[in-house]
């Protein structure tokens, strides 16, 4: 027996072909909007798994470092150090600033790292060229979506940097890129204020009768010096020992030290339940529309394509063909493009997708259940078709 | 048929288009990792620090008691030689005080003068009366003069001795006097000579500290100066990669004004208090030859050459990984990632890492890789992750 489906679409295969990519397009544009959405909430993971941390101890009170400004004093860590169940500690410090790079400004978080010796935590856990930072100071690893290249020197604040080393999907939670650099020179960039503003401070400073008073040589050095030091970080990156518990060691922390400490599970819900949340459900909100708009452009083609084929139906019924053969073409042909379109879709989404600014995350298990999603679409919107189909009077294929 | 045949080839290369999509991108795409071998190598080891120029000695030159500047007769940069007047302090009444004590000393010199006149005196009376008295005591023998007469020359001679006596020590007295009155003078003279601030070394003016009529007080700076020839690099080396620090290190210094210049120096000392609070250690480097025109308070980056590792087994840094708490490398094995725990050693400037244990020479590990890795991940070599 032919196979009435592959037959008729072999009639019109171009238009059919057409419509199919036409309709793939539009899926592509779905599955890439689930990819953003992924991705959005992959930056804020990325962001946890690669400070290498199981603890992030923050000021006291503050939803730190990622959400929310903390800063603690650099030294903390040695308190810290000492409890039980810590392996390691490393000072971090985070910010966002814009940076002038060929000719136009980019945002980046500057990733402040303690670099004594490699794999501290908060440094990047894989390179993808170059190497770790082996000085103390000026030397810089970069995010690749930075457009830095190895050997490049490039000016933050008041300093150049050497790019020693390039690293990929290190990015904070609003999908900047992230350069890493020496922990002291991090401090100097986030609390060292400019020439103008020292400038002015000291001369403030020095109009001060307190500060400035005759008889007591020195006062006045001694209070401007305090001014200009940058002795805090933002957090504290702990690794536990194995099979430390973590909630209990974060109860130490804060019932002791008097800061804030927070598990990976509690850093999680606050990067990603809390602090992406409502531009996640706008994308989400987005998906879901887009989602019901392909639906139904689906319905509709398929049911179009079955209305222009009335004719050839009604010649069918007049040769006594079954209803469950006519059934089975319509439902066969609207499969047929549904497979085509998500395929079309899939390649689609695929090859514009890393020219996202952002990241764009395609997940097997989405496309899956897009697929799935696309065929049940298809099958629903055809047996709309069917019936319109069913209905139609076989004299018709004689008259019109 | 010619159209189904086109159709089949349009169908196949639609699904190898599929299938070329999911295998690179996506998840389930292999991971590009880049591969290095572990090789003996010579390792060039360095230290790094940042440093500010300082100058070894610094003199704060200022009065030592409270007072008013009167004089500053130099300026900063100006070249001082030691011993040169830099600044003078207001005497107040030390002058007027320098005038009486030069007036009492004379006035005590003439007190001396007067006394040593009366003693001559003395004597010259003293000697008479004793002529005299001999005289009587012989005419008494041959009993020309009563015995009262004789006796009475005799006691005038006797009181006249006395009176030497007395003129004596009035003169002796007098010259004490003299000598106390010089004293006061030239204590009187030290303290205004201290009220002048002269140089202790050849070298220059670097702060002019206070102006006449500003009143300091005693130990404050009026003028600084240095010796240009004892500038040297302080520099702050970050405790945890200090380790190899010494006295004779060769160093590179890179003068924030010349960041391309590579200055040559020493490291000629370190101290053995570090700062606790930065964590840092601090050494001086001294220039093998002072550059011109460098300022005190420059920053400069120093990079201390430690003497090299001859031969070790090395490996590039950026291999170094680390998995829960322990440290390793990945290694490739059937196009499958497998973890090897090492411990590691010197770090070289270069970005390579001493290995000590858990490889051999010529073993393949993984340098970069495109994501992060975790047992058996499925990787794919490439030579540039790109």
């Amino acid at each position: 027996m032919i196979n009435l489906a592959s037959r008729d679409v072999l009639h019109g295969w171009g238009k059919f072909l057409f419509t199919g990519i036409g309709l793939g397009l539009l899926i592509g544009a779905t599955l890439t909007m689930a990819g953003v959405f992924r991705g959005m909430v992959d930056d804020g993971q990325v962001l946890i798994d690669n400070s290498g941390a199981d603890l992030w101890v923050v000021q006291q009170g503050t939803l730190g470092p990622y959400a929310e400004p903390s800063s603690i004093r650099d030294d903390v860590w040695r308190g810290i150090a000492g409890i039980q169940g810590v392996a390691e500690t490393g000072n971090a410090a985070y910010l966002t600033i814009q940076m002038a790079h060929a000719g136009k400004d980019t945002r980046v978080m500057i990733v402040g790292i303690e670099v004594d010796r490699p794999n501290r935590p908060g440094a990047p856990a894989y390179l993808t060229a170059g190497r770790p930072i082996l000085q103390g100071h000026y030397e810089a690893i970069a995010d690749e979506r930075a457009g830095l290249k190895i050997g490049e020197r490039v000016k933050i604040r008041r300093h150049d940097y050497t790019v020693v080393g390039l690293t990929r999907r290190m990015v904070s939670s609003s999908g900047d890129p992230m350069i890493f650099v020496p922990l002291k020179d991090a401090q100097e960039i986030q609390f060292l204020k400019d020439n103008d503003v020292l400038v002015n401070e000291r001369a403030r400073t020095a109009a001060n009768p307190a500060f400035n008073r005759p008889g007591v040589p020195g006062l006045l050095e001694a209070a401007q010096a305090s001014a200009t030091q940058a002795r805090s970080v933002n957090t504290v990156l702990v690794r536990l020992s194995p099979g430390a518990d973590p909630a209990t060691v974060a109860n130490d922390i804060q019932r002791w030290k008097r800061l804030t400490a927070y598990t990976r599970t509690q850093m999680e819900d606050i990067l990603i339940a809390k602090l992406i949340a409502t531009s996640a459900k706008q994308i989400g909100m987005f998906l879901v529309i887009l989602a019901i708009v392909t639906a139904a452009i689906v319905a509709f083609i398929i049911y179009t394509m079955t209305l222009a084929k009335v004719r050839e139906i009604a010649v069918l019924k007049l040769i006594g063909a079954k209803n469950r053969v006519i059934a089975g073409m319509i439902l066969q042909q609207a499969l047929a493009l549904g497979v085509i379109g998500f395929l079309v879709g899939r390649i689609a989404a695929g090859l514009w997708g890393p020219a996202f600014p952002k990241y764009v995350l395609l997940l097997p298990q989405d496309a899956i259940g897009g697929f799935a999603i696309v065929l049940t679409i298809c099958a629903l919107a055809s047996s709309v078709a069917i019936r319109a189909a069913l209905a139609i009077d076989p004299a018709e294929a004689i008259g019109g | 048929m010619k159209r189904n045949l086109v159709l089949g080839v349009l169908a196949v290369a639609f699904l190898v288009a599929f299938g070329w999509i999911v295998a690179t991108q996506g998840p389930l795409a292999p991971v590009k990792v880049t591969l290095a071998q572990a090789a003996e190598t010579k390792l060039e080891r360095t230290l790094f620090g940042i440093a500010t120029v300082e100058a070894r000695r610094s003199h704060s030159i200022g009065p030592t008691l409270a007072g008013r500047v009167a004089r500053v007769l130099v300026d900063q940069g100006d070249a001082v030689n030691a011993g040169q007047l830099l600044a003078e302090m207001e005497p107040v009444d030390l002058d007027a005080r320098l005038a009486a004590g030069a007036a009492s000393s004379a006035a005590a010199t003439q007190r001396v003068q007067s006394a040593e006149a009366a003693l001559i005196e003395a004597t010259s009376r003293a000697q008479l009366a004793k002529n005299s008295a001999d005289r009587f005591a012989d005419l008494r023998k041959k009993n020309f003069v009563s015995q009262e007469a004789a006796d009475a020359k005799s006691h005038e001679a006797a009181a006249a001795l006395a009176a030497r006596s007395s003129a004596a020590a009035t003169l002796a007295a007098a010259k004490d006097d003299a000598r106390r009155a010089q004293s006061e003078l030239a204590g009187t003279g030290k303290n205004r000579e201290h009220l002048r601030m002269t140089s202790p070394v050849d070298g220059i003016v670097t702060a002019r500290l206070a102006e006449p009529g500003s009143t300091v007080v005693a130990g404050q700076a009026v003028v600084q100066v240095i010796d240009p020839a004892s500038l040297w690099l302080r520099v702050r080396v970050d405790q945890g990669r200090s380790q190899g620090l010494a006295v004779g290190l060769p160093a590179e210094i890179a003068l924030r004004s010349r960041p391309g210049e590579k200055l040559a120096g020493r490291v000629a000392r370190v101290d053995w208090v570090g700062d606790a609070v930065t964590e840092e250690r601090i050494a001086n480097i001294a220039f093998e030859r002072l550059p011109v025109g460098i300022a005190i308070g420059e920053l400069a980056e120093v990079t201390l050459r430690l003497p090299a590792i001859e031969k070790a087994l090395a490996i590039p840094a950026a291999a170094l990984q680390r998995q829960g708490n322990q440290s390793g490398v990945w290694q490739p094995a059937e196009g499958k990632t497998h973890f090897v725990p090492v411990t590691s050693g010197a770090l070289s400037a270069d970005g390579f890492v001493e290995i000590r244990q858990g490889l051999a020479a010529g073993d393949t590990v993984i340098v970069h890789s495109g994501k992060a890795l975790a047992d058996g991940t499925r990787i794919k070599t490439a030579d540039t992750l790109k």
